[in-house]
């Protein structure tokens, strides 16, 4: 039996597979798309278009970088505003064309600093949240590591939501979680267990509908299978009036909750 | 995350640090006694000069912390608030520890059964739905209780074809209900979203402090954002920002008066302006034969 924390370990492990790796694997003549048009181009959002299967896909990704100055030079995956800005950008033209949008998640959260602030973070997360639970196309997002709080749910809001097995998914970090509610963050091994974070937690909360297995660590393996899957239900969810689409996706989340008493 | 220090009710004089042993007293009994401190300048008062002075210091102008009732009373024309889902409450769906204790502990101390009031109202005539967050209710967090609430609220006024008034104050999303508080993100804002493609009009004011998921979903949201002068807004807490970048903060920033500069916010309005304005923008914003 893996614990909540191993799983929090393994999402966070060097040498995982990032958001990059799997846009090679799954797409086909992928191009990147740079910029928001308002501030800047954030290198944390990888966005652009490419084939998967041979249809035409947007795809945005939260990139942590693989090497050192590559991960600072991504900010460790932690966008600021202009990268919400871009994801969103790249959401509208799919709309547009009518492509659909997948998602990659991998962050340990939205960039906590000044120039963040300044720009808005919190607004450019919520434009991202009203922008998605509208959007006429079928959006897929994929955990593939972490998914730490808005700043994934930025991405998060689809009508498919996906994890692999080892990728996480909550309210704060469980450091965050320990030394704000236990004052003691060296608790957080205790925190993991308690917010339920993992993909098989969320499973069975009916918030994902689908955990993916990584194969041992094969992740092309991973890949192919995602590839497969992906394609299906991109099928099937194009298959959908817009109508019908947004509809369903605004029941899905819902009812999450929606049983208070 | 910011701290308690941030969520300060106007202190009873006999609750300060000097004398600590009636800090214990429970809500009902402060409720009772006549004198209240600014926690701002200490003066004390007469504990009716809330009301007198929209719950506005007289002598330093602070702003003092309102609950989400009082808001609601206060703001509403007299006898106009008709409350919905008053006792709808949240499920401790993920046994965190010390939830249910804290959970059971806060609605004693506060009278509340969650951190939000929602319902219909009238100000200054204008027909409304109206929700006010309660600082004094863990921090003004966001739980699935919470996001029910307002997406509820949404719904409603989207059926009564009504605008919404909102006061935000918030801490951000509620840690010990998980990933079931994150996701209220989504669901309110899906509310939001289906309430203004209808042409109906929300405005929202955001209080001291309005932070974390609040701020990054339905705060930011409205078609026009209000503040209160001084209001702490931000997507992270001053306290994050400062043990991440390793550096103090400048003066003002995230402050009511850095967002209308950095263009997030559309006016400042003091207390007593509050009333008058929401009033006019409800009309303002009418549709074709209702103005």
């Amino acid at each position: 039996m893996t614990t909540a924390y191993e799983r929090v370990q393994a999402a966070r492990q060097k040498g995982r597979p990032t958001a990059v790796f799997y846009i090679r694997q799954i797409t086909m003549d992928f191009l990147e798309l740079h910029g928001d048009r308002r501030f800047g181009d954030d290198p944390a959002i990888v966005a652009g278009i490419g084939r998967l299967d041979g249809r035409p896909v947007t795809v945005i990704g939260i990139e942590k970088g693989v090497e050192t100055e590559e991960k600072i030079a991504r900010n460790f995956g932690s966008a600021h505003p202009e990268g919400y800005r871009k994801a969103l950008r790249q959401m509208k033209q799919a709309e547009k064309f009518g492509r659909p949008v997948l998602c990659l998640i991998d962050t340990a959260g939205a960039f906590c600093g000044i120039g963040a602030e300044e720009r808005g973070q919190g607004q450019a997360i919520a434009e991202n949240l009203m922008a998605l639970m509208g959007l006429k196309v079928p959006v897929i997002s994929v955990f593939i590591g972490e998914g730490g709080s808005g700043g994934a749910l930025a991405l998060g809001v689809a009508d498919r939501v996906w994890m692999l097995e080892n990728a996480v998914y909550s309210v704060i970090s469980p450091e965050g979680a320990a030394s704000i509610v236990w004052k003691d963050a060296g608790k957080a091994a205790d925190a993991c267990e308690a917010l339920r974070m993992t993909a098989q937690d969320l499973y069975g909360f009916g918030m994902v509908e689908r955990v993916f297995s990584e194969e041992n660590g094969d992740f092309t393996k991973v890949c192919e299978n995602l590839t497969a899957a992906l394609s299906q239900e991109f099928a099937a969810l194009s298959a959908l009036p817009a109508k019908e689409l947004t509809a369903r996706r605004y029941e899905k989340f819902r009812k999450i909750g929606g049983d208070e008493v | 995350m910011i701290s308690k220090e941030h969520f300060k009710r106007p202190n009873n004089r006999l609750e300060g640090e000097q004398e600590p042993k009636v800090a214990a007293l429970d809500a009902q009994d402060e409720q009772d006694l006549p004198v209240l401190v600014c926690p701002e300048c200490k003066a004390a008062f007469d504990r009716d000069v809330r009301e007198e002075t929209d719950f506005v210091c007289p002598r330093c102008g602070a702003l003092w912390q309102m609950s989400a009732r009082e808001r609601a009373l206060w703001l509403a024309d007299e006898g106009t608030f008709a409350e919905m889902d008053a006792s709808l409450e949240c499920a401790d769906r993920l046994h965190f520890p010390g939830y249910a204790e804290k959970l059971a502990k806060t609605q004693r101390d506060t009278g509340e059964r969650e951190g939000v009031v929602t319902g219909t109202a009238e100000i200054d005539g204008e027909s409304c739905a109206l929700f006010c967050m309660d600082p004094f209710f863990i921090m003004g967090s966001m739980g699935a209780a919470v996001g029910e609430k307002i997406t509820r609220l949404f719904e409603c006024a989207l059926e009564k074809r009504l605008p919404v008034v909102g006061y935000t104050v918030s801490g951000g999303a509620r840690i010990q209900e998980g990933m079931f508080s994150l996701l209220q993100m989504a669901k309110t804002s899906g509310a939001v979203m289906r309430h203004g493609n209808e042409g109906l009009f929300y405005v929202a004011v955001l209080t001291h402090p309005t932070t974390g998921g609040v701020v990054a979903s339905f705060a930011m949201e409205a078609d026009v954002i209000l503040a209160e002068p001084l209001a702490l807004i931000g997507f992270a807490g001053p306290r994050v920002i400062e043990q991440t970048l390793r550096q103090k903060l400048p003066e003002g920033f995230q402050r009511a008066e850095f967002l209308l500069q950095k263009g997030f916010v559309d006016r400042i309005v003091p207390r007593n302006e509050q009333k008058r304005e929401l009033a006019l923008l409800l009309k303002l914003n009418r549709k074709g034969a209702d103005r």
